[in-house]
């Protein structure tokens, strides 16, 4: 038993820091004012100025600390300023918060709120060596302690992030895209790979061949594919589709089918808003992903006893009924588990949309918007916010997965 | 009697796929040759309809490869006839010898999917069970059309365009023609670039190391794990099987802030032993819960065999459970490398540095008004080659592992 746990233990760490980790660390963020600019450490920035002209020896003079808390969001606690005076130059006062030893002065300057500046003055005089060979101060550069406050480990907290979110105007219709896509994404992938399994499920010269390329969508990186489809549909003087469309006359000028929101369809009277953009990212979609459908559907087709399928013909049934009544139920299983887990990828996608579109166009999914708010805008925390939603969402969906996860999965 | 429900129905079958095979064939033409072809569509649909006659009305033992010749020959003269010898839209004077060739194609093809869709049946009439199934033919032949261009189209233009030059894309975009007489130099000038001035060649190199880590590291965690959950009884085995799946559903977007916050603050973010930590961080799951299914299905006789003859656990994990589990390891290691390769979003999120770029970043890079498109596309292909013919070469033990367990995409 111990066995067990230790060989398993690498596994649980590794996925423990990458996985489940990052998923507490991200509810965290979300209820966090942090700006992409906070992953830098703020830190205190010490420019030292001798400002007066020493010319003669006993001549005074003032040297200025001036000290900035680099960050304008959050503070510093606990900063000490240690520096040496050059040589040469007798230090005869020194600021409040310093303590002198020798030429070594050392200052606590508590704690600076976000942006704040400080002066700190030491008057000096100059002896004769100094006149000599002057000595630049800033060759000296001072030491600085301090606490720099990281906005992602303080106990600093908003719900702001959240506020905002269910506040936006597109909040909403970013869902509804979300989901438009992720039932249109699923039920159209697995339709059409119920259909090329049906294709693939008989004998015919050149299956193999063809059987390879209908899986290469998912196989090809989406990064080549969708640029492929982007220029493909490109609607400047390059793509392919119109340059088609208008050769044969379909269309006068060119569509923005990855640009254009919608357009007014006109069906038996009734008008109403087509989505242009998003139906195509749609069609990607299926694109991508029909072969995965096909895959599982295949392998579970071909794994069927052939006896029923005789004993069907011997009794007259038909080949549309023999695929109604007895292909379809045995089905029924391995489509419900594809249905289940791709609509949970579908709705986790993020690179395709984000490749094709953008988010462009009525494409916004919530995928799309958690990187625009956390890159595109920098606020890490809102996006973090959105993550939660879709993490949310989610779980919702798992729940009903594991309420109906069938026994036969494949 | 000589006529019945099943010559109708191939008139009609002929009706179409003369209407799409002229369509198909007079665009695949055009796109070849970049001459200005237009479909002559009715005109397709008419003469395709005539040698459905031709042809359907023999009897099926009638229809040797003289009949068939003589539908073609039907087709042919029926476009010509209809088109005023224009059968692609265009005066046959124009490249002559392509147009003949297409068009023997294109006759060829229309009365040998005739011919498979009224095999052994017609003219006469027929009972339900024979018509369903001229018309499941005839579907599932357009299925066959219909997704091989689809699947193929996006690659076709992908492969095309990164032999062109941005100049002719923009002026002829339909033309997709190769002139071969430039030399291969010219022709691969795109690849030539990219590797030369466009540093693919670190890109590819990277990727490949990436992917291969990724492989190396998720089998070394995965095997053992998989083997534990498998056949050891211990507390908290049926749930963790379970909760391995759930593990794959929790969404990268969602781990990206955080990561990036903190990779950010560790500086291992623009690194790429970054990568190499987090791949395998979410693929181990799913190899692990692909290789566990397949480890339940060694019959674990075979095992106490060894343990009996006097092996150690893990002796028993080498010598004997391994080598049966080969072709699992393969696909499982196929499938992760597939993932590893093809993987966007950390790699974009993580790498500035463009000596560690894997070829998904330095893709993205091209996507910009200043570099030529053909670039773009010729780096989509350098990135598609690789794990493409590393798939199809072996995809019977992909296919066989991806079924065993996994849905991931």
């Amino acid at each position: 038993m111990r066995f067990a746990y230790l060989l398993l233990l690498p596994t649980f760490l590794i996925v423990l820091s990458v996985v489940l980790f990052p998923l507490l660390a991200n509810f965290w963020i979300s209820v966090k004012p942090v700006q992409l600019g906070d992953l830098r450490t703020p830190s205190i920035l010490v420019n030292e100025r001798l400002m007066d002209k020493l010319e003669a020896a006993g001549d005074e003079g003032t040297i200025r600390y001036r000290a900035r808390n680099s960050s304008r969001r959050s503070a510093i606690t606990d900063i000490t300023l240690v520096d040496t005076v050059p040589a040469g130059l007798t230090i005869l006062t020194v600021d409040e918060r310093c303590t002198l030893q020798a030429t070594q002065i050392t200052c606590a300057l508590g704690n600076f709120e976000a942006g704040q500046r400080e002066d700190l003055l030491v008057t000096v005089a100059a002896e004769q060596a100094f006149i000599d060979a002057p000595i630049n101060v800033k060759d000296t550069d001072p030491v600085l302690t301090f606490d720099p406050e990281n906005i992602l480990t303080s106990w600093q907290f908003t719900l702001d992030n959240f506020r905002q979110l269910f506040a936006s105007n597109d909040f909403w219709p970013v869902l509804r895209v979300s989901i438009y896509y992720t039932v249109f994404g699923t039920v159209g992938a697995l339709v059409m790979g119920l259909f090329a399994a049906q294709l693939m499920n008989m004998a015919f010269r050149g299956r193999t061949v063809l059987r390879g390329l209908f899986l290469s969508p998912y196989v090809a990186p989406v990064i080549a594919v969708a640029f492929a489809w982007v220029l493909l549909l490109d609607a400047g003087p390059g793509g392919t589709l119109n340059a088609l469309l208008q050769q044969l006359g379909v269309i006068d000028g060119p569509i923005n089918f990855l640009g254009q929101r919608s357009t007014t369809v006109q069906v038996l009277g009734f008008s109403f808003e087509f989505p242009v953009a998003l139906t195509w990212v749609i069609l990607f979609e299926i694109w991508r992903y029909f072969p995965l459908a096909f895959l599982f559907i295949l392998a579970r087709m071909q794994s069927m006893s052939k006896d029923i399928y005789e004993a069907a013909e011997i009794d007259g049934a038909t080949p549309l009924q023999q695929f109604w009544y007895i292909s379809l139920p045995q089905l029924i299983g391995i489509m419900m588990v594809l249905f289940l887990l791709r609509f949970i990828w579908t709705f986790n996608k993020f690179d395709d949309i984000f490749l094709l579109t953008g988010g462009a166009a009525g494409t916004r999914t919530l995928t799309v918007n958690v990187y625009e708010q956390a890159f595109a805008v920098s606020n890490l925390g809102a996006g973090a916010a959105v993550a939660v939603v879709v993490f949310a969402v989610l779980l919702v969906f798992a729940v009903i997965f594991f309420r109906f996860s069938p026994k036969d999965d494949g | 009697m000589r006529i019945g429900n099943i010559f109708i129905l191939c008139l009609i079958a002929g009706a179409i796929w003369g209407a799409i095979y002229t369509l198909l064939i007079t665009l695949l033409a055009l796109l070849v040759t970049g001459v200005e072809f237009q479909p002559q569509l009715w005109q397709g649909m008419v003469a395709g309809t005539a040698a459905a006659g031709v042809l359907v009305f023999q009897r099926p033992a009638g229809r040797d490869r003289r009949m068939l010749a003589m539908a073609g020959g039907v087709f042919i003269a029926g476009l010509l006839l209809l088109t005023g010898l224009q059968p692609l839209g265009t005066g046959l004077g124009r490249a002559i010898l392509g147009q003949v060739v297409f068009i023997v194609l294109l006759a060829f093809v229309l009365v040998q999917t005739l011919h498979l869709t009224a095999l052994d049946l017609g003219p006469g009439h027929e009972s339900r069970y024979n018509v369903e199934v001229v018309i499941l033919r005839f579907f599932k032949g357009f299925g066959l059309v219909f997704f091989t261009i689809a699947v193929a189209l996006p690659f076709f233009v992908m492969v095309m365009m990164s032999l062109k030059n941005q100049q002719l894309l923009l002026s002829d975009p339909l033309d997709f023609s190769l002139d071969l007489s430039q030399g291969a130099a010219a022709l691969f000038r795109s690849y030539i670039e990219l590797f030369g001035q466009y540093n693919f060649g670190t890109f590819l190199l990277n990727s490949a190391m990436v992917s291969v880590a990724t492989v190396a590291i998720t089998l070394f965690f995965a095997v053992p794990g998989a083997y534990v959950v498998a056949r050891l009884k211990f507390p908290g085995q049926a749930f963790l099987s379970r909760s391995i799946l759930l593990i794959y559903m929790v969404p990268m977007i969602v781990l990206v802030i955080p990561l990036y916050a903190i990779f950010s603050q560790l500086g291992m973010r623009n690194t790429l032993w970054g990568l190499m930590l987090v791949y395998p961080a979410t693929t181990i799951p799913v190899a692990l819960y692909m290789l566990q299914g397949y480890f339940r299905g060694i019959p674990a006789e075979l095992e106490d065999a060894g343990l009996m003859d006097g092996l150690t656990r893990i002796g028993v994990i080498r010598k004997v459970t391994l080598p049966l589990a080969l072709p699992a390891l393969a696909s499982v290691a196929l499938y992760v490398f597939m993932i590893a390769w093809n993987e966007f979003l950390f790699a974009f999120m993580f790498l500035d540095n463009v000596q560690l770029y894997t070829l998904s970043r330095g893709i993205a890079d091209l996507n910009t008004a200043e570099v030529p498109r053909q670039h773009l596309m010729a780096g989509a292909v350098i990135a598609t080659i690789p794990v493409l013919v590393l798939f199809l070469w072996f995809e019977r033990f992909l296919v066989t592992g991806l079924t065993a367990g996994s849905v991931k995409g």
